[in-house]
């Protein structure tokens, strides 16, 4: 489904990304673990499309397309969902009126009839229990003085409204009690279909007995430096990154 | 409509959608300004002398005043002698029903989207259509009038109602009130009346539509509004006019009069052509609109939406003379290209009690520039006033200016005035985030613009708030990247 290879990305002319290469195939789940400033964020945004970050070598492929080739929004038309990290609050706006504007946005692209209104709210109920969201909080401005964990718990429902086949999650965990995690986890977990992938950006392994990867992958310093499956998430809970680093930073020298 | 004009019109349309004009045989008064042109237009209109006198006596006064120069706003100076002061479709007869007006000037209002047929007409509205310096029609005057209500050109009202005419015109707005108000009162040629008697609350919105069509002539109308003891209200006032290279001056006063326990609404969608991207043309918007809440209890309520014009300079104000009366101004102002508006508002409490709300919206984008200017005064037996006011700007992109000039006069300790000012840029991670859930970017400056004008869209009628927020998507299309 998604196909990485030696992708670099450099941000006002300094290299982030240094040579990533990441096979993602549909049905899978794939966490992405790694320090803080390791260029977690910045893999995700660079497959979302942002435009601070510059591809300067590599490709990315989706589900046989030039991704990299494509505008933000045709990138998430073509089924790529990013839960933001840090998702923005735009004042005035309803969550509600966003996503309408979003799906039908989206199925425009693909060829379908907009949701009228009644369809859409339907919709909406359904997905709304999937990830225990109050209608309240879909009613007010987008985001603005959400807290931490609704945030969160409201890029999962948006998820789940544009039922994305490649789900980026970043550090959705963050900011989540237990219970809203185990929410969240759920949710993420009812969607995943042998159709559907998904990345799971994290640095704790927390959320990964919630949503349980097939393969884990350490980034450090713009590289996958290690991979493996779920048990190398438990050993770098214990063991922190410290190990990895330093095999890494002598290998260099 | 032939195919190239056709072909041309899909082009400009993005731009500015009513950019057309429309061939008709006109019945203009000669170029320039002087007492004999106005002795033209009266006698045009067939007014009484008193009403000759009363422009002529505007026309002295404003002979001597200085053009003001203190607004926010640079243009080059207007030849006011090379313009015509009246112009009028030779079509228009002294038509007593829609059925015979010219079904050619109906047209042109249909295209742009306003019927004055009234079986199509959505239901509750009442529209007065006024084309340069006439009005073409004016519907529902039937249903209304069993109401006692009056709703007519303002050259019927004089000929039809001139007690009502003789005795507010001017005393809202005094005709030497500034520059543009003087010139308005010499040579202003049509636009609406209306009246709402005691007790009675207007059952539709009514509406005035004004559209200039002619070349090189200038727009001067009039709307004079009097809402009796307990009436209600709420008036739409909507204007376009075609593209056209050179600048033409539309200067327009409006006069709001609310008894006691009156409540008026007035709200406008102001899209003149703006002039091009390179700041070529435009309609120069040269407005005074003034509102007295005469009697206790009265409200006016103003809402704007600013989204045309090359230059905006205009200023609704609330006179609060009665106890407890109450004034707001909502405002949504948006410059694109070269455009530059300086609006905004004036408070005067005058009564004790009243009370105040201002909130203002300003959206500059490309190059244009944006001020808010407001006047909140308190005079000395305005005990416990209140005035509360919020000025909001928008920047999109580095190359438009945002400026607010808040003037504050207090006269009365007992007073409360809260002045909230914010500026903020529209965010590329706003933009990329709706992006992300495949939004495109033109969409999302929408999307993000009328979620920041949302307070005061919400105070427009629906139908009204549907055509704005696709009003300010359009003037802001090409803004960002
Ligand atoms: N927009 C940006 N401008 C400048 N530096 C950035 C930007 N985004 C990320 N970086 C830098 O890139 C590195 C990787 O950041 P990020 O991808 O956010 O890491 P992670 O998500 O793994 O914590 C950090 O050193 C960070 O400071
Ligand atoms: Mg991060």
């Amino acid at each position: 489904m998604l196909s990485i290879k030696n992708l670099h990305a450099s941000v006002e002319g300094t290299p982030i990304l240094r040579g990533i290469n990441l096979e993602v195939k549909a049905g899978e789940v794939h966490a992405i673990m790694g320090p803080n400033g390791s260029g977690k964020s910045t893999l995700a945004s660079v497959l979302a499309g942002r435009e601070e970050y510059e591809v300067t070598d590599g490709e990315v492929i989706f589900q046989g397309k030039d991704l990299l080739d494509l505008a933000p929004e045709d990138r998430a038309r073509e089924g790529v969902f990013l839960a933001f990290q840090y998702p923005v609050e735009i004042p005035g706006v309803s969550s509600t009126n966003f996503l309408r504007t979003a799906l039908n946005q989206v199925r425009e692209y693909r060829g379908l009839e907009p949701l009228d209104a009644v369809k859409f709210l339907s919709l909406m109920k359904e997905k709304m229990a999937l990830v225990e969201i109050d209608q309240k909080l879909l009613s007010r401005s987008l985001n603005e003085g959400f807290s931490g964990g609704e945030k969160k718990r409201n890029e999962i429902f948006q998820m789940a409204m544009l039922e994305p086949t490649l789900s980026i999650l970043d550090e959705t965990d963050s900011g989540l009690d237990i219970d809203a995690l185990r929410i969240v986890s759920n949710g993420v977990n009812k969607l995943k279909s042998d159709k559907t992938a998904t990345i799971v950006v994290t640095h704790y392994q927390r959320l990964l007995d919630y949503i349980v990867p097939d393969y884990v992958h350490v980034l450090y310093k713009g590289r996958i430096v290690k991979s493996g499956t779920k048990e190398l998430a438990l050993e770098l809970e214990e063991k922190g990154y410290d190990w990895i680093k330093e095999e890494v930073d002598s290998a260099t020298v | 409509m032939s195919k190239d004009n056709q072909i041309l019109e899909e082009l400009t349309s993005k731009e500015y959608e009513h950019g057309w004009s429309v061939n008709y045989e006109a019945d203009e008064a000669p170029a320039g300004l002087n007492e004999d042109i106005i002795r033209w237009i009266s006698a045009k209109k067939e007014e009484p002398e008193w009403l000759l006198e009363w422009r002529l006596k505007a026309f002295r006064t404003w002979m001597n005043m200085p053009e003001p120069e203190w607004a926010n706003v640079t243009y080059p100076k207007i030849d006011l002698q090379a313009l015509k002061y009246y112009s009028a479709p030779k079509q228009i007869k002294k038509t007593k029903s829609l059925e015979e007006v010219d079904p050619e000037l109906i047209a042109i209002y249909e295209r742009l989207g306003i019927s004055l047929n009234e079986q199509k007409r959505l239901q509750g509205i009442a529209v007065d259509a006024v084309l340069d310096s006439v009005s073409v029609a004016t519907t529902f005057k039937g249903t209304l009038a069993k109401l006692g209500i009056v709703f007519c050109s303002f050259s019927e009202a004089v000929k039809e109602h001139p007690e009502l005419v003789k005795k507010y015109l001017g005393s809202v707005v005094p005709m030497t009130d500034n520059y543009y108000a003087a010139l308005n009162s010499a040579v202003f040629s049509d636009g609406s009346f209306c009246y709402i008697p005691k007790g009675v609350r207007c059952p539709m919105e009514l509406s005035t539509y004004f559209r200039i069509n002619a070349a090189n002539t200038g727009q001067f109308e009039r709307t004079l509004i009097v809402a009796e003891e307990s009436s209600y209200v709420s008036y739409l006032e909507g204007c376009t006019a075609p593209q056209r290279d050179e600048n033409q001056l539309h200067a327009a006063v409006v006069e709001i009069y609310a008894a006691a326990h009156a409540e008026v609404k007035y709200s406008t969608v102001q899209n003149w052509f703006p002039g091009d991207k390179e700041g070529k043309g435009g309609i120069y918007n040269f407005v005074t609109k003034r509102g007295i809440c005469a009697g206790d209890h009265s409200k006016i309520s103003w809402t704007q939406v600013e989204t045309g014009s090359a230059v905006t300079w205009k200023y609704p104000s609330c006179i609060l003379k009665g106890d407890y009366s109450i004034g707001e101004f909502y405002s949504v102002a948006v410059t694109n290209n070269y455009q530059q508006a300086d609006t905004g508002t004036k408070m005067i409490h005058i009564g004790k009690n009243t009370k105040s709300r201002i909130v203002s919206k300003g959206i500059s984008a490309g190059k244009s520039q944006n001020s808010y200017r407001g006047q909140v005064q308190v005079m000395k037996r305005a005990d416990n006033a209140r005035n509360f006011s919020q000025c909001d700007s928008l920047l999109m992109g580095d190359q438009c200016g945002a400026h607010t000039f808040p003037y504050i006069d207090i006269n009365n300790p007992s007073a409360k005035v809260e002045h909230e000012a914010t500026t903020s840029k529209i965010g590329e991670d706003q933009i990329f985030y709706c992006n992300q859930r495949g939004i495109a970017t033109e969409d999302a400056v929408a999307l993000i613009v009328n979620g920041y004008a949302k307070e005061v869209l919400n105070q427009l009628p629906m139908e009204f708030a549907v055509e704005a927020q696709k009003l300010l998507a359009l003037t802001l299309e090409g803004s960002v990247g």
